[in-house]
């Protein structure tokens, strides 16, 4: 071996020795490196693969949009038909802290809109059902339950821990709470709302500065005109639509989507039939004279929480007391003097409910005429008998409904329209009579 | 004459035989120009079936609180509420107010 020879071959195990410290030297940073970024990662590697499939959605910014879901919170008020739809995507999108305020129980009839409730949770609080949902959906998100009915006594206390507000109620007076209350603790209200096969959705007071539930509506409509779901009905897909249509929203509000610059104050009207359309309305601002977001408020916290805010009294309620108590008859009377009499006088019992609530059930023997139907005939009793027949102004009238109130104002109509002289209500209506007297009739 | 499509929503076509949407010609004797206000008189003279659905729609000679108005799909407060003047092809919506939910 010459000098060079042996100089060469000292050189390359010289530098093989130092291949392969460096190599021990990268691994060992690799793992440092490794390690402190495991301590550094903004969430659990659950997380990053739970959310993955949205991160990678141009609008949510990825990872930097993740972390203001998650150190967010969003307060659903109402587990009912829009909140049961809402509050799983809350929950799956990774919202970090979800607040459900309901103090109403679950009910079999709720169950073809209110899907996040089960047969096996009817009595149960419909919050308490829901969390039950949400922490097996999705662990990485807090939800707490509020089963209160929200008031002007304790809306403030409970909105203060949130971002936002979804309003899931069903009255126009918690609408009006809920806006005031948010309006005067600064955060924005995605509102919805919907009956039989529509929908509407706004978002109030963005920004501060978006238009309120007031300055949409500052005057409460009458009583008399406001459906329930219970009353109107309402298809479980359809409002079901609206409700996942909230989280939308409320994506966009967290996620900084909509700023002060591009904000249009607007009204979402969804309807599902004749065909599926989602209408966007533009609507007016501020209400500079709004008793609550414009720059003369007296509707303050001071004077919500006092109660001189008073919503019952501004939104009203219905009277449908109307009859003097000679005029009514319980339903254990009626069972025992007419249906289950042996002396068989005659009588005519009239059912006012509209003709696809008489379809689901009714008593046999019985004649079906809505209260609108009576208002819409001329006042003879020609007239009646046409729809009636033999009816006299001497005939012994019973009427019947499903809760006893469009019974009394049927029979006023017949008393003072076609000038009957024996006609009584049934209290309480159909729905009283199967508790009280035939629990083997469907209620619906 | 002004031709109009006229939209009632929200449930409020049980006052106008349950049609949704009407294509109409409006048409006021002695008036070239017709506005929203002239629209709503026509419709309760033409549109709504029985008299006692006109409170339904109006209270104290305007449309009642729970009801929107729209002109082209935006809030007819935005455009000048009655007064405005139809054109052909306008699109008047009204909409009852959801509670519901």
């Amino acid at each position: 071996m010459t000098e060079s020879e042996r100089s060469n071959a000292h050189l390359l195990e010289e530098i093989e020795r130092l291949r392969t410290e460096n190599s021990k030297l990268r691994d060992e940073l690799d793992a440092e490196r490794c390690s402190s970024n495991m301590d550094k990662l903004p969430m659990s590697l659950d997380e990053f693969k739970r959310y993955g499939r949205q991160m990678i959605v141009d609008e949510t910014e990825g990872l930097k949009g993740q972390l203001k879901l998650k150190n967010s919170s969003v307060l659903v008020v109402g587990a009912g038909g829009l909140g049961c739809p809402s509050l799983p995507y809350l929950a799956g999108a990774g919202i970090g802290k979800i607040g459900i305020v309901d103090n109403d129980i679950v009910d079999t009839s709720n169950l073809h809109r209110q899907v996040l409730h089960d047969s096996t949770k009817v009595g149960m609080f419909k919050c308490e059902s829901a969390k039950q949902v949400l922490n097996k959906l999705n662990p990485h998100v807090s939800v707490t339950t509020y089963p209160v009915r929200l008031s002007n006594a304790n809306a403030f206390d409970i909105f203060e821990d949130y971002d936002v507000i979804l309003d899931c109620t069903d009255t126009p007076m918690a609408r009006y709470l809920i806006s005031d209350v948010a309006v005067n603790l600064g955060k924005p209200v995605v509102s919805a709302s919907a009956l039989r096969t529509e929908g509407q959705l706004s978002i109030f007071n963005f920004a501060n500065s978006g238009p309120c539930y007031r300055c949409f509506y500052p005057t409460p409509p009458a009583p008399t005109s406001v459906s329930s779901c219970q009353e109107g009905g309402v298809l479980g897909p359809c409002v079901g639509l609206v409700g996942v249509a909230m989280v939308v929203e409320t994506l966009k509000l967290l996620l900084g989507v909509y700023t002060i610059e591009n904000f249009k104050p607007f009204l979402l009207q969804y309807s599902g039939f004749p065909d599926q359309t989602l209408r966007k309305f533009k609507m007016r601002g501020r209400r500079e004279d709004c008793p609550a977001s414009g720059s003369n408020k007296t509707v303050t916290r001071k004077a919500i929480e006092s109660g001189e805010i008073d919503y019952h009294s501004f939104c009203g309620s219905r009277n449908y007391n109307v009859l003097k108590e000679d005029d009514r008859i319980t339903v254990k009377k009626f069972e025992e003097e007419y249906r289950n009499s042996s002396n068989n006088k005659p009588y005519f019992l009239l059912d006012v409910r509209p003709s696809l609530h008489y379809s689901i059930s009714h008593l046999p023997d019985t004649h079906n005429i809505t209260v609108n139907e009576l208002r819409d005939l001329q006042p003879e009793l020609e007239e009646l008998q046409t729809k009636i027949p033999h009816i006299s102004k001497d005939s012994e009238v019973l009427v019947i409904c499903r809760y006893g109130n469009d019974s009394q104002l049927a029979t006023q109509l017949l008393k003072d329209k076609f000038k009957l002289k024996d006609v009584r209500d049934i209290k309480g209506g159909f729905f009283k009579y199967i508790d009280e007297i035939n629990p083997s009739l469907p209620k619906y | 004459m002004v031709r109009l499509t006229v939209e009632f929503l929200g449930g409020l076509d049980v006052i106008v035989k349950k049609q949704r949407q009407y294509k109409v010609d409006v048409k006021v004797d002695g008036k070239e120009e017709i506005d929203v206000g002239d629209l709503i008189q026509w419709i309760v003279a033409n549109l709504i079936e029985h008299e006692r659905d006109v409170n339904v729609f109006l209270e104290n000679d305007s449309i009642r609180p729970g009801i929107l108005t729209l002109i082209n799909d935006t809030d007819w407060e935005l455009e000048g509420e009655k007064e405005y003047v139809l054109e052909d092809g306008d699109v008047i919506s009204f909409t009852s107010t959801l509670h519901g939910g």
